[in-house]
């Protein structure tokens, strides 16, 4: 498969027919890939297509089983990243490489100056970081700790530090996952700086939007395979997401249905963090059946001391909770599943099942106290298991049989699951927490689609999440959480992405122009 | 070479597993078997043989047995639930201490009562010792390793002073020693002229019990999650805090238990040496069973079997019966390199 950009600039990078296997699976398999001097070449696939893997080859971080890597015409040596960094490779992984307790500018010469020099010429390094960071616009403080700036800034430190070493090629693994959309604009704009001046940039990603923002050529992966190459301008969405997943996806269709009665109603509810500012700051919320209520922003703004609240986890220091019209008042998680609450948790591995376990031993852990599931404290076995294929079947769940080991089965499957025990038995609030985080495409449209029936179903759902493009495709009504506090509810239709990504940041001034009938209300 | 998980543990290998691990350990021990000069297979023939070869060192593997089986479950089930208890053995001599004070003739009743108000009198006691580290760690934080190790000296302590002072028996001739359990506190004997005294049937009958609470009750069920993952646990709505409390005081029973039942059915009295380490060899045997509560019984056979055969075997060679310590710890650390192995395959590259 050859660049669809036939001569042009000089090609800096060349990777051939790269192999990697770990045990039985094919991570990558046979991949070639070029990469020209001002081009940025967005990497999407699905979790687990091998995106990933690739770039930490590339990188240095593994050894491929067989093929090479062409830098700038010469032959990388495998297997070190140092060797990578001096052929001028740079790589901003998904979590950042940040010592939080240093500053920015110690952050990025450290490791750049012999350690057999008197002292450290810090004017020099200072103001080369200064030139680099005026000439690309990004804009930073050298002296700011590290651990003081937003992920936003972080970001930009890492990308710096990259070009200190003076990277000709910018590798970024998910770079917008912990971004506002504003700082993900941002971030393309330096992009287009970088490769006018004539870089080269890998961006891996999953995001289809990002891809048409940012990227000249795309190259999709799926199961380890390069499926395609194409010029960005050449293609569409539609045509890139049946590549990545291999058939093709419709999106959810939400059905306008009028909202009934309130299933869940928090009132000046207020959470401590046992330091500085509370995790919920007097929050206001109504859930009515018939109705998605999405909670945007961008993580640590008080979503999982929500969730934690309404899946019962954690009691409100002040205000009030009702379910259906009563108040809870000590609401704990075996009383929220019984008043008809189907939570979802953030976490599925670490909260939502007991991966030691089998499959429909998780699958009864929310009601084993039923008579159907046990007697005199001793469980049914065999009515549990009935119970446990029929779920299996209803809910699609890929696994061996109901005796399967839970952590034997994919994230999807285990969603699924998880989806199997809370709702099929007809709940009234759905809490559903990052609900397709780390999902596939198949999967994330199947769980949308069982959210959205059951809420035709009369069901209120209460969804968080950090993906902007979920929360506006489901919700009838948004929330943007912001520093523990939440404001009114927008209806989807009178809020655009840009406005949403102004509140994600604390800009609720705006809310003013988007409803100018509760001007008091930030 | 590297180590890559296995997705699943055949139980043809979860099985072997701890053979090899006895086998592996034998091996290790025959280089000091023959430093000592005396010839390898002929010292394990003998050490078999005194294990199980006569009618007389069956029943002595078998009352050795029966502490290491109650210690062994205790060890498991904490274990299951990753509540890390090392004080099995401070918990063995609760129970013996409550054994002599309740049926030191205090209560005036038939052997079909005193029995067991004796033993379940030696169980609160060692639960109740188990309970206070349970409930520091659930409240506070606080390592259990630490606090459970080191109760067991302050329990032996504790011990030594009764039996030098309040409890000491005024006809023992000075001896360290308790009063002696009245006759309806002791446990009946199995057999006719042996030692195997009725806390073995006991031990047999609770690993049954045990297995059966974990797999088919809503008790053993909890336990599971908790064990596993008590976040989940938590979040599927179980009450883990009693979990835990409640897995600590059945532990502690058990290790208790071991305590009043070598009492009421071997030695009659309380004494400092009433355990050689029975609390701690009974984490050898969760350990070999993989806290498994048959295959407790198992292991707690073997080790007795080692420790009885090598009593004998000592007395016809020049072979120190130390022998049987090392041969099990030995095992121990073969049974968690087979562990690894059983979880784990080896691969080049």
């Amino acid at each position: 498969m050859s660049s669809p950009v036939k001569g042009g600039p000089e090609v800096v990078l060349r990777l051939a027919g790269i192999s990697k296997r770990f045990g039985p699976l094919l991570a990558n398999d046979d991949i070639s890939l070029t990469l020209r001097a001002g081009e940025v070449l967005a990497l999407l696939g699905e979790n687990g297509a091998g995106k990933t893997t690739l770039m930490n080859i590339l990188f240095g971080h593994y050894v491929a089983d067989e093929g090479t890597i062409e830098a700038f015409g010469r032959p990388l040596p495998p297997g070190s990243p140092r060797a990578a960094l001096e052929a001028g490779i740079g790589m901003v992984h998904q979590h950042f490489t940040l010592a939080d307790n240093l500053s920015v500018l110690d952050n990025i010469a450290v490791g750049t100056e012999s350690l057999w020099r008197w002292r450290s010429d810090r004017g020099a390094a200072r103001r080369r970081l200064l030139d680099l960071s005026q000439r690309f616009g990004l804009e930073v403080r050298p002296d700011a700790l590290v651990g003081d700036l937003s992920v936003g800034e972080r970001q930009r430190v890492e990308i710096l530090k990259a070009l200190y070493r003076d990277a000709r090629i910018l590798i970024l693994d998910e770079p917008t996952a912990v971004l506002t959309p504003q700082e993900s604009a941002g971030l393309f704009d330096t992009l287009r700086k970088l490769t006018a001046d004539g870089l080269a940039v890998v961006f891996i990603s999953h995001k289809m939007n990002e891809v048409f923002a940012a990227s000249d050529t795309v190259a999709v992966l799926r199961a380890g395979k390069l499926v395609a190459t194409h010029a960005t301008a050449s293609t569409d969405r539609a045509r890139l997401a049946e590549l990545m997943v291999g058939r093709s996806v419709k999106p959810p269709a939400p059905t306008p249905l009028s909202p009934g009665e309130p299933v869940l109603e928090l009132a000046g509810v207020t959470v401590a963090s046992g330091h500085g500012r509370p995790l919920l700051d007097g929050v206001d919320l109504t859930v009515r059946r018939h109705q998605v209520v999405g909670i945007a922003g961008v993580s640590g703004n008080g979503q999982t001391a929500l969730a934690e609240l309404v899946s019962g986890l954690i009691r409100p220091e002040s205000g009030r909770l009702s379910l259906k019209g009563s108040v809870v008042e000590h609401g704990d998680p075996a009383d929220m599943v019984r008043r008809g609450v189907a939570r979802i948790p953030e976490d599925r591995h670490s909260a939502g099942l007991v991966g030691a376990m089998a499959v429909w031993e998780n699958l009864i852990a929310e009601r084993y106290h039923d008579a159907a599931f046990s007697r005199f404290g001793v469980l049914r076995r065999g009515a549990a298991r009935t119970y446990a294929r029929k779920v299996i079947e209803e809910f699609d769940v890929r696994c061996p049989g109901p005796d399967a080991r839970t952590q034997l089965l994919s994230g999807g499957n285990m969603q699924k699951l998880i989806l199997g025990r809370t709702l099929a038995h007809g709940p009234d609030l759905i809490l559903a927490s990052q609900p397709t985080r780390g999902l596939d495409i198949g999967a994330v449209s199947y769980v949308h689609s069982r959210l959205l029936d059951a809420r035709a179903a009369g069901a209120g759902v209460l969804l968080i999440s950090e993906d902007l493009d979920e929360i506006l495709a489901l919700a009838d009504c948004v929330t943007v959480a912001y520093h523990g506090r939440l404001t009114p509810l927008l209806p989807h239709d009178r809020v655009s992405v840009s406005q949403l990504g102004l509140l994600m940041a604390g800009h609720w001034d705006i809310l003013r122009d988007i409803l100018p009938e509760t001007v008091h209300a930030a | 070479m590297r180590l890559e998980p296995r997705t699943d543990t055949p139980l043809a290998l979860r099985l072997l597993a701890p053979v090899g691990a006895v086998v592996a350990a034998l091996a290790l021990c025959a280089l000091l078997v023959a430093w000592t000069g005396a010839p390898v297979l002929r010292a394990y023939g003998l050490l078999f043989e005194g294990a199980v070869g006569s009618r007389f060192a069956l029943t002595e593997t078998l009352t050795r047995a029966t502490p290491l089986i109650l210690t062994g479950l205790a060890a498991a089930v904490a274990f299951r639930a990753k509540l890390w208890n090392i004080g099995a053995e401070g918990q063995l001599y609760m129970g013996a201490l409550a054994a002599v004070v309740v049926g030191g003739g205090m209560l005036d009743l038939p052997a079909w009562a005193l029995i067991p108000v004796v033993m379940i009198a030696g169980m609160a006691a060692g639960g109740v010792t188990l309970l206070g580290p349970a409930v520091l760690k659930v409240r506070f934080g606080v390592d259990e390793v630490v606090t459970t190790l080191l109760l067991n000296f302050v329990v032996l302590l504790l011990v030594s002073m009764l039996l030098e002072g309040a409890l000491k028996d005024p006809m023992g001739m000075g001896w360290p020693q308790s009063a002696p359990v009245v006759e309806a506190a002791e446990l009946p004997k199995l057999v006719e002229r042996t030692r195997l005294h009725g806390g073995f049937a006991i031990a047999l009958g609770l690993s049954v019990l045990l297995w059966l609470v974990d797999t088919r009750t809503i008790w053993g069920y909890e336990n599971r999650a908790v064990g596993a993952n008590p976040r989940a646990a938590a979040f599927a709505g179980m009450p883990v805090t009693r979990i835990m409390l409640r897995t600590a005081l059945l532990s502690g029973g058990l290790a208790g238990l071991a305590g009043a039942a070598e009492v009421c059915g071997l030695k009659g009295y309380l004494t400092l040496d009433l355990s050689p380490g029975f609390g701690y060899s009974g984490i050898v045997a969760a350990m070999l069973a993989q806290l498994h509560p048959i295959g407790v019984v198992g292991a707690a056979l073997f080790i007795a079997g080692i420790f009885v055969g090598a009593d004998a075997m000592s007395r016809a060679m020049p072979v120190p019966n130390y022998i049987a310590d090392v041969l099990v710890a030995a095992s121990l650390l073969c049974m968690l390199v087979a562990g690894l192995l059983a979880r784990y395959r080896l691969r080049r590259g």
